[in-house]
């Protein structure tokens, strides 16, 4: 079904159409976008106060970072926009016949729009979030998506430990809007009553006989058990494995960088440098960092590269290394200062500033590639308790937007000095973050977005990634799918030296007017505000 | 430079997954799939890089018995039956225990029927004595085709069999799975709640997945979700014959000769011949796997991580050349092939890491040719037939030869189609001295000829 959508979307060659299309600007999309084929819906089932939302988000989160445009669609965000004033748990009550008719209009006003994101925005992956808790509302849910060619995959979160319920209320229930008087106990007491209503209705999903041919994964008690069946394809298969990996107990991530090192002290970028003196420093007070929280077991984690082993080396505690947390490789630019990649490239320097995420040094890396790399990492950070990360700048830059739900044009941008710790503590829907500066002077790394750059639509500098393969020209539209990474060339006009494969002129048209959307919802409630400074720029 | 926790042994360098060791316990009636699944899965541990063997309790049995009669040694009144049986179940949890705790194994898989909970608990008990965790993984299928498929496959050459005729062996062996279905107590929600397991309902269709507890956990349990037993078929093969092959040189991104461009029609028609049901085609982002597809004529998908091993500071170079700007690398490479990383580049070990996900999405795909190099396609190759990681870097894969993988009973049935076009020879054995302080001559022994 969505084949036919990106033909359509190919073969209009106008820039008008590109604007407008955001499928069609195919290399921009990472891997992982392009092993979903039709778009898929998540439905969220359960009792209220199951997490529900919590996996919704957080699955959206993930979703975007790894490059699949995903949107969660809210249902009572839309019961709240149409009862303006919520009164009490009757509201809820299965024999309110007029309520019951709001929430089935909420339902269907909120599918259409599902509609309009997945089949004309863009979108790949839609996450329905409500209770779901019928079987009429779930079948009503596969008609839709039947009629319009979608795929569905169901999540449901079943728990009956009090102990979690409870917690669950208190710590995101009671800032809700609906309860804007914070008395506990009452809140308690109307949820608790609201969670009554639908337990009478509800009907869980049978895997042996009525639910055996859906594909779903039953989520029990946080994760202690899962229960998947048929699951059909690639992003269902990642959506499990995620699923499956986190977890709701409170642990902290502590991001920061190396030590200073010798090429920071030059303003050379990459390499594989020792530390600086002001560097050794910083290892130290790390070290007393650490003693003073007392933070008991401790995971730390560095790169392969000299300048993060060694400011491990410093804490004498174990330490793992990993290779995927090696800086952004420069390829030709490893190791020159900003100036001389000016002076030596302007052309490539001057691409880099159009589309810092998306740019890809010559016989080097991107910030997309990085994200691609470092998802074994994010996963292994899900399911670990406290860990400490001693990386480099653009790497940390790409673990704090997945902590922090930054988008491509954020990431690239987002400030991580030297020497100071970002502590990263999961809250509510969010991220809660503290950042310490620890007292050693350092260089500053940090290259601000360009004021007045060009803009992408004029952009008619043509780019040749020197170390990305041309293909012959495509005479017959096909459907062509890129797996990994950045798609090298395809233009948008055909070119007469393109249609000869043999000569090496290419052009890779960069920095184009359409990026894929990456629609996602702020993952920071209303209520709770960031302690401290938010890295971002 | 060395850290408290500088992996000193090479197997460590890879990222320390595992605590403890761990011992994975097959559940399930005869021809479930257990030894399928343990071979499966300790193919894939070792290729990532986790130590890890097998122990089959009916290997045991077959020492200890020497001879086998009939179904009657399985019947549960059969006390001497019961007792060897016994035994050989202990001589293997004693192998596994030197394994994992003196022989540096990370993860032992103890194949056996293991149906009754009883021997689960004594299994369990072990585990607790000697420091290890134990992850169940029960396999539950009534499918009375996939079964019979199943003892066809497998059974039917097993050395139990082996004076039998094949109805005579099937009579037994359903008889055989008769003496266990009575005692069988499957692992149950309630009274198994606090055991790490997963269970695979119906090939796949279905899983219940119960206290994961760690990292390895995980990937095994991803692993297994993702496996299939539809019959299907892999093809690889390199690029066409490029130009930098034609001159010697490594590396690089050069387009095809023309006996490369003729080899790419020469696929196509094989392709046709073969005419294989919804096949995939896979090829790296470097412009001969591209160039190679193209004649295809069909639609394909560019992988990043299919790009060739990158040789860093030596890309482009003839081994002559490496030779004579980099004696000490070169032969560090001849010392270590699989470890060995090039200076600003990579090493066989990182490509394997890198390759991952794409024997993942093999693992769930059906038919595929993979259109890839001739390092990438050595480490795909070492998966499916459990290469080392010593006989990897030596696998022969030559250039103009399409190697057609068909899943086949614990196994993989390898056919190897030379499409008939001339090319040079791109291997390079291990030569004799390996010393840093060898003459060119002899770190020069082995390179294959080229223009």
């Amino acid at each position: 079904m969505s084949c036919t959508q990106r033909d359509i979307g190919a073969s209009t060659n106008s820039t008008e159409a590109k604007r407008t299309d955001p499928r069609c600007n195919e290399k921009k999309c990472s891997w992982a976008s392009y092993m979903t084929n039709s778009p898929t819906m998540i439905v969220m089932i359960g009792l209220p106060a199951r997490g529900k939302t919590y996996m919704s988000k957080k699955l959206t989160r993930y979703l975007n970072w790894i490059g699949v445009p995903t949107k969660v669609f809210n249902l009572g965000v839309y019961r709240r926009e149409a009862v303006r004033a919520y009164k009490s748990y009757d509201f809820f009550r299965h024999d309110n016949e007029e309520a019951m008719k709001i929430r089935k209009q909420c339902a269907l006003v909120a599918l259409q729009d599902v509609r309009v994101y997945l089949a004309e925005e863009g979108g790949q992956i839609a996450v329905f979030d409500a209770t779901n808790t019928t079987r009429e509302r779930r079948d009503l849910i596969q008609a839709f998506v039947k009629e319009n060619g979608f795929k569905v995959f169901f999540v449901e979160s079943v728990c009956d430990d009090p102990d979690v319920i409870a917690a669950n209320i208190l710590e995101v229930k009671v800032s809700s809007p609906d309860y804007p008087e914070k008395h506990r106990e009452r809140v308690m007491e109307d949820f608790l009553k609201r969670i009554e209503c639908y337990k009478v209705t509800y009907q869980p999903l049978d895997p042996d006989n009525y639910d055996k041919d859906l594909s779903f994964i039953k989520v029990i008690n946080v994760g202690q058990r899962f229960l998947v069946n048929r699951v059909q394809d690639y992003i269902q298969s990642k959506i499990v494995y995620y699923l499956m990996n986190i977890h709701v107990h409170s642990h902290s991530i502590y991001l920061c960088r190396h030590g200073e090192s010798n090429h920071n002290v030059e303003g050379r970028i990459g390499g594989d440098a020792e530390l600086s003196p002001r560097g050794k420093k910083f290892a130290h007070a790390l070290r007393d960092f650490i003693e003073e929280y007392e933070l008991s077991d401790l995971k730390v984690w560095t790169s392969q590269l000299r300048r993060t082993i060694q400011t491990a080396e410093e804490l004498s505690v174990p330490y793992e290394q990993w290779k995927i947390l090696n800086e952004i490789d420069a390829g030709v630019c490893e190791e020159m200062t900003y100036q001389m990649i000016q002076e030596t490239f302007p052309e490539e320097f001057a691409l880099r500033d159009q589309d810092k995420y998306h740019y890809r040094y010559p016989g080097g890396e991107s910030y997309q590639d990085l994200v691609q790399r470092l998802e074994p990492v994010i996963m292994e950070l899900e399911r670990q308790g406290n860990v400490l990360v001693i990386c480099h700048q653009a790497v940390m830059r790409c673990l704090l937007a997945y902590f922090l739900d930054k988008g491509a044009d954020d990431l690239p941008y987002m400030k991580c000095p030297l020497h100071t710790v970002l502590k990263l503590t999961p809250v509510a829907y969010g991220c809660k973050v503290e950042m310490f500066y620890l007292n050693v002077e350092a260089v500053n790394t940090h290259r601000d977005r360009p004021l007045g750059k060009v803009t992408r639509d004029s952009a008619l500098i043509h780019r040749r990634n020197s170390y990305t393969p041309l293909s012959s020209y495509d005479q017959v539209k096909r459907p062509r799918l890129y797996s990994a990474g950045n798609q090298p060339w395809l233009p948008l006009a055909p070119t007469p030296s393109a249609l000869m494969p043999e000569r090496l002129q290419s052009q890779t048209r960069t920095g184009s007017s359409c990026l894929t959307p990456c629609v996602k919802e702020s993952t920071l409630t209303a209520a709770k505000k960031l302690v401290a400074v938010s890295a971002s720029e | 430079m060395r850290g408290s926790c500088r992996p000193n042994n090479p197997r460590d360098r890879t990222v320390c997954m595992t605590n403890c060791p761990t011992l994975i316990v097959t559940v399930g009636l005869p021809a479930r799939g257990k030894t399928y699944i343990s071979k499966k899965l300790t193919r894939y541990l070792n290729w990532i890089g986790v130590p890890t063997k097998e122990f089959n309790v009916g290997d045991y049995r077959r020492e200890c018995l020497k001879i086998y009669k009939s179904f009657e040694f399985f019947r549960p009144d059969n006390e001497e039956g019961v007792k060897i049986r016994r035994q050989c179940a202990m001589s293997a949890l004693n192998d596994v225990r030197q394994y994992l705790s003196v022989e540096g194994g990370q993860v032992a898989v103890f194949d056996a029927t293991n149906t009754t909970r009883d021997r689960r608990g004594t299994i369990m008990k072990f585990a607790e004595q000697n420091g290890f965790k134990v992850f169940f993984v029960e396999s539950v299928c009534e499918d009375p085709e996939v079964i019979a498929q199943n003892i066809v496959q497998v059974k039917l050459g097993n050395p139990d069999y082996m004076n039998c005729s094949s109805e005579e062996a099937i009579e037994d062996f359903m008889e055989r799975i008769k003496c266990y279905e009575t005692s069988y107590q499957p692992l149950d929600e309630d009274l198994d709640s606090d055991v790490s397991y997963i269970k695979i309902m119906d090939v796949g269709r279905r899983y219940l997945v119960n206290r994961v507890v760690d990292h390895i956990q995980s990937r095994i349990v991803y692993y297994l979700m993702n496996i299939h037993i539809t019959p299907r078929s892999i093809y690889l093969c390199r690029h066409g014959e490029s130009d930098l092959n034609i001159k010697g040189r490594i590396g690089g991104d050069s387009g095809l000769s023309s006996r490369g461009k003729e080899f790419a029609k020469r696929l196509r028609s094989f392709l046709e011949e073969q005419k294989i049901k919804d096949l995939k085609i896979w090829t790296s982002q470097m412009k001969r796997t591209i160039q190679t597809a193209e004649c295809l004529g069909v639609p394909y998908e560019q992988w990043k991580s299919l790009n060739e091993i990158d040789a860093g500071v030596c890309e482009e170079m003839m081994y002559e050349e490496i030779q004579e700007h980099f004696p000490l690398e070169f032969a560090l490479r001849d010392q270590d092939k699989y470890r060995y990383r090039y200076p600003k580049g990579e090493s066989y070990e990182d490509l394997v890491q890198r390759l991952e996900p794409v024997i993942m999405e093999l693992e769930r795909q059906e038919n595929v040719l993979v259109i890839c190099h001739q390092a990438v396609m050595r480490c795909l190759l070492a998966y499916f037939l459990d290469k080392t990681s010593h006989e990897l870097p030596y696998l022969k894969c030559p250039l103009h030869t399409v190697l057609k993988l068909t899943p086949v009973a614990y196994g993989c049935k390898v056919e190897s189609v030379y499409l008939g076009v001339d090319s040079v020879n791109t291997h390079r054995d291990r030569p004799e001295n390996v010393n840093v302080q060898r003459s060119t001559e002899d770190a020069l022994q082995t390179v294959p000829a080229h223009h």
